[in-house]
């Protein structure tokens, strides 16, 4: 674990601010090199940082290996799809919609997987997200299989229209801004070091006088409202809401990001996220069976450390 | 120094000659019984300890020791039995209902909070006690109700110079040292001690020694110990413990000449030493 | 009638074949500690390699010995190479490590098989179908259940009455012990592996004429296996055999009659909608209902 510095001046946080002027500077740069593309990249990237920040509230820091997290970036997309569908375009209230929904549906996941530790939440959560995979296929009359196009974006009055790609991107940078600096002050609280002390040492823990439900369950719900937030922006940016978005495969991807990043740093997801996507596209670009790389990769990331690649930066600053 | 929730030494020692008026205990054990399959790890144990006494439990090894701990702690629940704590009968309670009780204990192997730092594992034992923790948002080393106390804890403990290093930095004694300020943290009324001179050399022995010394005026203390000599020195009173039974409950001196308890340390080199 | 008969048998069926793919995987949680979610891809590989095998030699059986051989020879070599050493790391990292895992396999079989689902059929001697009480059933899928019972017999009698029985069983609630008593730990649990891997092949095998062989087929199925080995209880095979055929029964008796139940509570419409919806979450509501009330298991093993 990285107990990520307070000061101000740390090389860390200055690289983090030379990292965020960057991505502000984004849209600057792909409008400047003609492709809009990069930008759409872009946004990829930051959404799924998001989504992987708040995964890393739990796993990263609280030791909760969630496999259906994608869970919660479904519901997000998917209120933003079905309410598009029936002419609810107030972005507002289809926010509000879809992090009421997922507040329910993760207090009571959260409670039953909870019971269990190590393997078996694991595999509960897996099971959970399965369970709404299946049911977002099963909805026929939301496209099913096939997945849900949406035919107006959501309206955030009084912010501008989600349909110009800059608004939605840097609406996406915000949102990221903000929870990683919730994030970053959270890890440094009570709330924080409950935390984290748990997925230290449980035993230790409870006998401290610490109850352990409590405290991991509201971690649960939270990092499921920020993966709401995420979905929410991702259905606005593919116009679209997909069993897919559901799928374990998703959630392995989330758990990749994360590890890759680094597990329990701030920038962790974001670096993660940047790593992967690039990777993908990358790969991609040379052969359409890519995934005969990545998945060896993968293999080789769990085998060596797990660190990740902000851990390992952290990590030398630490020492110097 | 914390507060002291002791008895003073004179109404302890008349509770033992039974002068006056019985002392109620603070930690009442009846009949506790506890199956691992086919065996018994602890066969009927009865154990009366009074407010400020320093109580030593010692036997063979694989007497049950450790099991007994656990299950005043919470950390396994009996078979059969009571375990009555302040007039509360917390048998079926949960490890963190009877921290918050007033019961702690210090780990025989080192439980600590790898990837905090000294002061930051005794904060966390400090925190349990402060309310909820759900605050999110004021970072914990500004938080003085916070520092001061697991400060003046690890002072207690001798290591307060070590408060900002990580804990994997420490030395093994050390390490026994901070499972000693984070068991004092938690201001205990009862304060479980399993093996705190564990791997110590024999300097840090005596510097463990005479720390707990310290501590007996202001703590009821119930000890797990192989090294006699510390356990003679710092016992009030002694139970034996021998495959999961008490065979013998008195002072120091009692248990030394007790027939029984040198046949169950048949040629024990401890035994012979600490009574010489 | 005949139809309830008929679909309690397919429910059985398909618990002979969540066992053959839980008994493995329960088995190297139990002993190892190993979540290893790649075991779908040996079922998908037992498939292929079998598919491969039946079009070229037209003899079942001999299907049966590619897809099975080839599917324990590649776990014994991924088993030694790779996945040994996170026998003591995180659950975090074997999950991540055979997710990986996953995605190679599934575009290896796509690189050299492609995408299309393969067919393969049924040996002539298995079509055609068996006169029951009152109904006749398919003859192949009576096999399927013959098959399974055989394993599960087998199984049974190799655990609790043979040596090696003995050290499976000591090495699942002492797994350091077995090393003490002078056994190579290391190989019994390399063959541990490719043994619950060749159970898998065997399932794809089996199944192969009666599903789509194609990238990914393992998948799902894990999740499913998965799910009866929570229930089960993890590392006991008895569990995870009648976690199977209580998940079989569950879900096929779920899928043919739920429409029908939804239909007694709601209007035709939305019953017709909830109907299958409710069927796919059956076992996934199932197993959070049997986890609430005893979140190790049926069967725990004790350690």
């Amino acid at each position: 674990m990285f107990p990520e510095s307070l000061h101000w001046r740390s090389p860390r946080v200055l690289l983090a601010l030379v990292i965020f002027a960057l991505l502000l500077a984004v849209p600057l740069l792909s409008q400047w090199l003609g492709q809009s593309f990069y930008l759409s990249f872009a946004t990829r990237i930051v959404i799924f940082a998001i989504a992987a920040s708040g995964l890393n509230l739990i796993l990263g820091y609280g030791g909760m290996v969630s496999l259906g997290h994608s869970l919660f970036v479904g519901i997000g997309a998917y209120a933003v799809g079905i309410s598009s569908f029936h002419g609810l375009t107030n972005g507002w209230a289809q926010l509000a919609l879809a992090l009421a929904v997922v507040a329910v549906v993760a207090a009571l996941t959260g409670l039953v997987s909870l019971r269990t530790r190590g393997v078996g939440f694991i595999m509960i959560t897996l099971a959970f997200g399965q369970m709404f995979y299946f049911l977002a296929i099963s909805l026929k009359q939301y496209g099913g299989d096939d997945g849900l196009p949406l035919d107006n974006k959501s309206v955030l009055n009084p912010l501008p229209a989600l349909d110009g790609k800059i608004a939605l991107y840097y609406l996406a940078l915000a949102v990221l801004a903000i929870v990683m600096y919730g994030i970053w002050r959270t890890v440094h609280s009570r709330f924080g070091y409950v935390l984290r002390g748990f997925q230290s040492n449980e035993r230790r823990m409870l006998a401290a006088g610490f109850p352990r439900l409590r405290y991991q369950l509201t971690a649960y719900v939270v990092s499921a409202l920020i993966c709401t937030v995420a979905g929410f922006l991702q259905g606005n940016q593919t116009a679209f809401a997909s069993p897919s978005y559901l799928s374990w495969q998703a959630s392995g991807d989330l758990i990749l990001i994360v590890v890759l990043g680094g597990m329990g740093t701030v920038m962790g997801p974001l670096v993660g996220a940047f790593a992967l996507l690039v990777l993908e596209e990358a790969l991609s670009g040379y052969t359409q069976h890519w995934m005969i790389v990545l998945g060896p990769f993968i293999l080789l990331v769990a085998l060596l450390s797990r660190r990740g690649m902000w851990g390992a930066i952290a990590a030398r600053r630490a020492r110097s | 120094m914390s507060a002291a929730p002791g008895r003073p030494k004179q109404a302890r020692t008349a509770a033992h000659q039974g002068e006056g008026t019985p002392v109620t205990s603070l930690l009442s054990v009846k009949q506790l019984v506890r199956r691992f399959g086919g065996l018994v790890a602890t066969d009927h144990f009865n154990l009366e300890l009074p407010a400020g006494e320093a109580h030593a439990l010692i036997g063979p090894n694989g007497a049950g020791k450790t099991t007994v701990m656990g299950q005043l702690t919470g950390e396994l629940l009996p078979d059969e039995g009571h375990i009555v704590f302040d007039g509360q009968d917390i048998t079926r309670w949960p490890a963190p209902q009877r921290a918050l009780a007033g019961i702690a204990r210090s780990y025989q192997i080192t439980q600590l909070l790898k990837g905090f730092s000294v002061l930051e594992n005794v904060m966390l034992m400090v925190q349990a006690r402060l309310g909820h923790s759900f605050g999110a948002w004021t970072p914990v080393r500004k938080q003085a109700r916070l520092v001061e106390p697991a400060m003046q804890a690890l002072q207690q403990a001798g290591i307060a110079t070590r408060a900002h290093d990580d804990v994997m930095a420490l030395a093994h004694g050390e390490h026994r040292q901070l499972e000693l300020a984070m068991a004092l943290a938690m201001q205990p009324r009862l304060l479980l001690l399993d093996e705190p001179l564990a791997g110590m050399s024999q300097s840090e022995s005596a510097m463990m020694v005479a720390l707990l010394q310290g501590l007996k005026r202001h703590y009821t203390i119930l000890l797990v110990e192989h090294d006699m000599q510390a356990v003679f020195s710092l016992a009030d009173r002694v139970s034996v413990l021998v495959y999961g039974k008490c065979i013998a409950c008195g002072t120091p001196a009692e248990i030394q000449a007790d027939e029984a308890v040198r046949q169950a340390y048949l040629g024990d080199e401890d035994m012979a030493e600490a009574s010489a | 009638m005949s139809l309830f008969l008929s679909q309690l048998l397919n429910g059985v069926q398909l618990g002979m074949l969540l066992f053959l793919l839980s008994a493995g995987l329960t088995l190297v949680f139990g002993i190892m500690n190993f979540i290893n979610l790649s075991h779908g891809s040996f079922y998908m590989v037992g498939a292929y390699l079998a598919a491969a095998t039946l079009a070229r030699t037209d003899s079942f059986l001999l299907a049966g010995l590619a897809g099975i051989g080839g599917a324990m020879l590649l776990a014994f070599a991924i088993e030694r190479l790779a996945l040994r050493r996170l026998y003591a790391r995180d659950h975090l990292d074997q999950v991540l490590a055979t997710l990986g895992l996953i995605m190679f396999f599934n575009e290896a079989v796509r690189m050299i098989w492609g995408s299309q689902p393969v067919f393969t059929a049924q040996p002539s001697w298995l079509n055609g179908s068996v006169e029951l009480i009152g109904f006749s059933y398919p003859s192949y899928r009576l096999m399927i259940i013959a098959a399974g019972a055989v394993v599960a017999l087998g199984t049974y009698l190799l655990i609790h009455k043979t040596r090696i029985g003995m050290l499976v069983r000591a090495s699942s609630t002492h797994p350091d012990i077995v090393g003490a008593l002078g056994v190579n730990a290391r190989l019994l649990n390399s063959l541990l592996f490719s043994v619950g891997a060749g159970l898998a092949a065997l399932a794809g095998w089996l199944v192969g004429p009666i599903v789509s062989v194609q990238s990914g087929m393992g998948d799902n199925v894990l999740i499913l296996a998965l799910v009866v080995i929570v229930i089960g209880g993890i590392g006991s095979i008895r569990g995870a055999f009648y976690a199977a055929l209580l998940v079989g029964l569950v879900d096929t008796m779920g899928r043919a009659y739920m429409p029908q139940i939804t239909r007694q509570f709601f209007e035709r419409s939305s019953a017709d909608a909830a109907g299958p919806a409710l069927a796919s979450m059956l076992i996934y509501l199932f197993m959070a209902l049997i986890l609430a009330v005893k979140p190790n298991g049926l069967f725990p093993v004790k350690r």
